[in-house]
């Protein structure tokens, strides 16, 4: 269960306050308009900003001490998810341990998560010999066995088209669900948002508000989020 | 603001220290010893030198690579690309290299004097101010070229597409205001260079009228063993010299080397006869002037190869050792300095560039000298004073690949929990490879061509290449010292080449 308990995040002069909590192996889409804070939101659970007030638990632990790497949560950024100089096997055997080299234990579950997502055999590729589906998918691969009850994603697949996005949503959950991971995604697809994830969290004017059913959120919008969807 | 998630602070607060201690701490027996002496007439005559050749250097360098940029900027031609990289190229050379250069053209029996004898006319001497400001204004035209073609290509093409559709003149609109803009700052920037020139006023200069406070400072400690004298001279060359760094620093600014020096823009103000023919010839005399030294050089170097003395292979290998160290110190410095950003790395990373090697060699001579034979510290004290003479550069051109690298993977690393040692080996360094070849490359050719604090310890048998050319042509060798010479480009280019290769063969 990730809770978020009189939080107040500060960029510049941007203020978002969050006192919310999600329930365990729950699939959430974060919306609301561009610059409402959704990627703050994200940024503060997963540790990259100090928050200027107010705690993130997790199951009851308070995470706001832990650097990022120490926290049970496990990120996909909008981009840059690989690192372009090292090999699948390399990029997601880090998911294991950040060691400088794979053992060869490593590298065997490796290509067994890289097998998962459909890239088997390609491990000795760097992510540059990829389409962007497929570093998409390796990225994936190392979320799997990073193992981390927590998942963040932040407009992961916005790059690829609406086909390949629906793919690597489906792969997603699949992934993800038989771990009973939680999911935070940030998504401005109201199509998106309603296959992928059960609940939604709004997130505008400074204020991420209590998880709601999606279809509710997104049928009968507040108005925050009425102007951004454009059914004003 | 640096998140703290970020890479360490230590290391760049440790480099900053270290490069303070380095830049600073030879101040210390410089004070000591040299101040209360009065400066005599002789040293008032060698700061008057030093500040007018500098002066003289920076502004013919100046003025010459106004007509040469604005002809790069318009005009497309086969081999631009290759002339552009040329351009760079002269910052590698070593000095010492260029000076003998414009000997084997200017000098006795160089060819304009052959000339000029078969035509009846009296030898030309390169010997003095105006020979030492040809040897300042062939090593920084270059230069000062460069940075005004990246003001010119910093103009956008629209503009001079709408002056052209106004009809309006191109240039009291657009090119003289970036003028105004960027030549103080490549003035100031060839001024500093120029007020540390050793082994140009070594070679080309001396005397009581041309002697500039560096060779002043060797001569005190050479020639008359005079310590508290060179250490007043030391005093007063790093005064001036940060007071014209800071200025080349502060001026600077709108200048950059930066990318932008791709492409000619298209223009329509320049399409007339007169305008082709005085930009051709621009360039034509241009590279005459830098090329035809060189390759006159070259070739006499090569035939000479075999007059060499045996001492070049040991000059060599010393050479070799320096460059290494050198290269080691200024890059590890650089990478902490560029990882942890800011204004104190940017201050350590601007420090030396106020020192200059002999400043720095006689500070650390007065220290080691009642300790250490001189000869036994030669070596090491030359690797340290170029390391730290070439970190500004290495960390110029380390910053924005490390600060890039962080910026792209910082967060992933983070996330995934690398740290530390770990991050730096597996994501940072490996991202900024290329940089990282360039950085090593720079360092390590500026010290293999550099004549400096070297000078003040070898004993006989430890010169490195430059210096070992320096004697011979000191004692007017010089065929010899054409071979010493190819050997030293070879070794300093090279070395760039291979860093560099090394960097760029990052895939991905």
């Amino acid at each position: 269960m990730l809770g978020l308990e009189g939080l107040v995040l500060r960029q510049g002069s941007f203020r978002l306050a969050a006192d919310l909590v999600v329930p365990r192996g729950a699939a959430v889409a974060v919306m609301g308009p561009s610059g409402g804070g959704k990627s703050t939101l994200l940024a503060g659970i997963a540790g990259f900003l100090r928050p200027e007030a107010g705690h993130v638990l997790w199951d009851g632990r308070d995470l706001t001490p832990l650097p990022p790497g120490r926290r049970p949560v496990g990120v996909l950024f909008q981009d840059n998810n690989l690192f372009p100089h090292l090999d699948l096997v390399r990029n997601v055997a880090l998911g294991l341990r950040p060691a400088l080299r794979p053992g060869r234990a490593e590298r065997a579950a490796a290509e067994a998560a890289l097998e998962r997502v459909g890239l088997g055999g390609l491990g000795a590729r760097r992510p540059a010999e990829l389409s962007g589906g497929q570093q998409g998918r390796a990225a994936l691969a190392r979320l799997l066995l990073q193992d981390r009850p927590l998942i963040l994603m932040d407009e992961p697949f916005a790059a690829l088209g609406p086909a390949q996005r629906a793919e690597m949503l489906d792969l997603t959950r699949a992934v993800l669900g038989t771990r009973g991971a939680t999911l935070l995604l940030v998504t401005h697809d109201p199509a998106e948002a309603r296959r992928g994830c059960e609940l939604a969290i709004l997130v505008a004017e400074g204020r991420a508000h209590e998880p709601a059913p999606v279809g509710g959120l997104i049928d009968d919008p507040p108005p925050a989020l009425r102007a951004y969807l454009g059914r004003g | 603001m640096r998140p703290d998630w970020g890479p360490s602070r230590w290391p760049g607060r440790l480099a900053a220290g270290v490069v303070g201690v380095l830049a600073l701490g030879p101040l210390v027996p410089l004070l000591l010893a040299g101040v209360g002496r009065g400066l005599g007439a002789a040293d008032a005559a060698a700061l008057r030198f030093t500040l007018w050749q500098a002066a003289l250097s920076a502004g013919a360098s100046c003025l010459l690579a106004i007509p040469l940029a604005r002809a790069l900027a318009r005009r497309r031609f086969p081999g631009r690309g290759l002339l552009l990289t040329l351009l760079g190229a002269p910052f590698l050379l070593p000095a010492i290299v260029a000076v003998l250069a414009l000997l084997a053209l200017f000098g006795r029996g160089g060819l304009v004097n052959a000339g000029l004898a078969a035509l009846g006319l009296g030898p030309f001497s390169i010997y003095g101010l105006h020979g030492v400001v040809l040897a300042h204004v062939f090593l920084n035209l270059p230069l000062a070229a460069r940075l005004l073609l990246a003001g010119w290509a910093a103009i956008p093409a629209e503009r001079f597409r709408l002056a052209a559709t106004l009809g309006a003149p191109v240039g009291p609109l657009l090119e003289w205001p970036m003028l105004r803009r960027t030549l103080p700052g490549a003035f100031a920037a060839i001024f500093a260079l120029c007020l540390t020139s050793f082994a140009v006023a070594l070679i080309l200069g001396g005397g009581p009228r041309a002697t500039t406070v560096e060779l002043a400072i060797y001569q005190a400690i050479r020639f008359e063993a005079d310590f508290g004298g060179a250490a007043a001279l030391a005093l007063l060359q790093y005064a001036v010299g940060g007071a014209a760094a800071l200025a080349a620093w502060r001026l600077g600014r709108g200048v950059s080397l930066g990318g932008g020096l791709g492409r000619p823009v298209e223009r329509w103000d320049a399409e007339g006869l007169g305008a082709r023919l005085v930009d051709a010839l621009v360039i034509g005399g241009a590279v005459l002037f830098l090329l035809a030294p060189l390759g006159l050089a070259a070739w006499r170097g090569v035939w000479a190869l075999g007059a060499m003395p045996e001492a070049v292979w040991g000059a060599a290998g010393r050479t070799l050792l320096v460059a290494l160290g050198a290269t080691g110190l200024a890059v590890t410095l650089a990478v902490a300095l560029g990882l942890r950003g800011g204004a104190l790395a940017q201050g350590a990373g601007a420090l030396p560039l106020a020192a200059s090697p002999l400043v720095l060699g006689t500070g650390l001579l007065l220290l080691v000298r009642p300790h250490v034979a001189l000869a036994d510290a030669a070596l090491p004290v030359a690797a340290l004073v170029d390391g730290l003479l070439a970190t500004p550069f290495a960390l110029r051109a380390l910053a924005p690949a490390l600060a890039e690298a962080e910026a792209r993977h910082g967060r992933l690393a983070a996330s995934l929990g690398l740290g530390g040692w770990r991050r730096l080996l597996l994501v940072t360094l490996p991202l900024a490879r290329p940089a990282l070849g360039f950085a090593a490359g720079l360092s390590a050719a500026l010290s293999a061509g550099s004549l400096g604090a070297i000078a003040l310890f070898a004993g006989e048998g430890q010169a490195t290449l430059p210096l070992l050319m320096a004697r011979l042509m000191g004692s007017y060798r010089m065929e010899a010292a054409a071979g010493v010479g190819l050997v030293t480009v070879a070794l300093a280019l090279g070395l760039f080449a291979l860093f560099d290769l090394w960097g760029r063969r990052a895939r991905a």
